[in-house]
């Protein structure tokens, strides 16, 4: 398999074939249990999010080396409505779905790197890095 | 790309005596987990069931879906006169799901099934019968 993979979100059960993909690329760089479980859980968190709030969109995973490091990387990409207020949609218990409100500040809390850039009636791409 | 196998549609709840008892073995995607909410509550109702136990020591992951499917079961379960015990999460599992921000404070746990049924014999008493040897 190549170093990248690209998995199509377009309804609920795509999102467990997200957490399967970014399982056994996490097990693949011998990411320990706990990490890998941390980042599927971001993962399905973002997944998610794309379904409900873009309709859908594509998730590419990507595996680094820097150095000696091992690192899992996933890209979260729609083309939704994008978010107006990124440090509000960060903030727990906030959402505008019927969700609790923890997808994005959660999966924040859950990987090494974070980052997230959204353009009004555009779409958003949300990184997340774990390293070993 | 491959793909998982297509899911079961339901997950199936076993009756025994007052209680019930779910095994979450496969990964469930959010509408399977909607219905077993809706199946489980159900089937209280229907059996009068007074304990129930949700197995889910075969998940690798529950994300604030699931987390939420958990915590309202629990508090469905008690509204009709039940109690819920959440059985086996693994370790990693647990980290996770605090880290996450997910509330399960509502939500009664135990190490697995036979630490879960002792905890609902504790709480709901044993079923009135005949033949008072049995125990679990």
């Amino acid at each position: 398999m190549s170093d990248f993979e690209t998995i199509l979100v377009a309804e609920p059960k795509d999102i467990v074939t997200v957490r399967h993909a970014v399982r056994r690329q996490a097990v693949k760089i011998k990411l320990s249990l706990v990490d890998q479980t941390k980042i599927v859980t971001a993962a399905s968190e973002l997944a998610r999010n794309m379904f409900v709030y873009a309709g859908g969109g594509e998730v590419t995973l990507e595996l680094l080396e820097k150095d000696v490091r091992h690192g899992l990387r996933a890209h979260f990409v729609d083309k939704g409505p994008g978010i107006p207020d990124i440090d509000l949609a960060l903030r727990d218990g906030f959402t505008t779905g019927s969700g609790m409100g923890l997808g994005l500040g959660g999966a924040k809390r859950l990987v090494n790197e974070f980052s997230i850039e959204s353009a009004s009636g555009k779409g958003t791409h949300v990184m997340i890095t774990r390293w070993r | 790309m491959d793909r998982i196998p297509a899911p079961m549609d339901r997950i199936p709840i076993l009756r025994m005596g007052d209680l019930l008892l779910v095994t979450i073995q496969v990964d469930m995607h959010d509408r399977l987990a909607s219905a077993l909410q809706d199946d489980l509550t159900g089937k209280i109702a229907e059996v009068s069931a007074k304990g129930v136990l949700i197995d889910i020591s075969s998940l690798d992951i529950v994300d604030s879906f699931i987390g939420r499917m958990l915590a309202n079961t629990s508090a469905m379960a008690r509204v009709l006169g039940a109690e819920a015990v959440v059985v086996g999460m693994q370790p990693a599992v647990a980290i996770t799901l605090v880290e996450l921000g997910v509330n399960l404070s509502g939500v009664h746990t135990a190490l697995d099934v036979e630490k879960g049924v002792e905890m609902l014999r504790n709480r709901i008493g044993f079923p009135e019968r005949d033949d008072t040897d049995v125990r679990f």
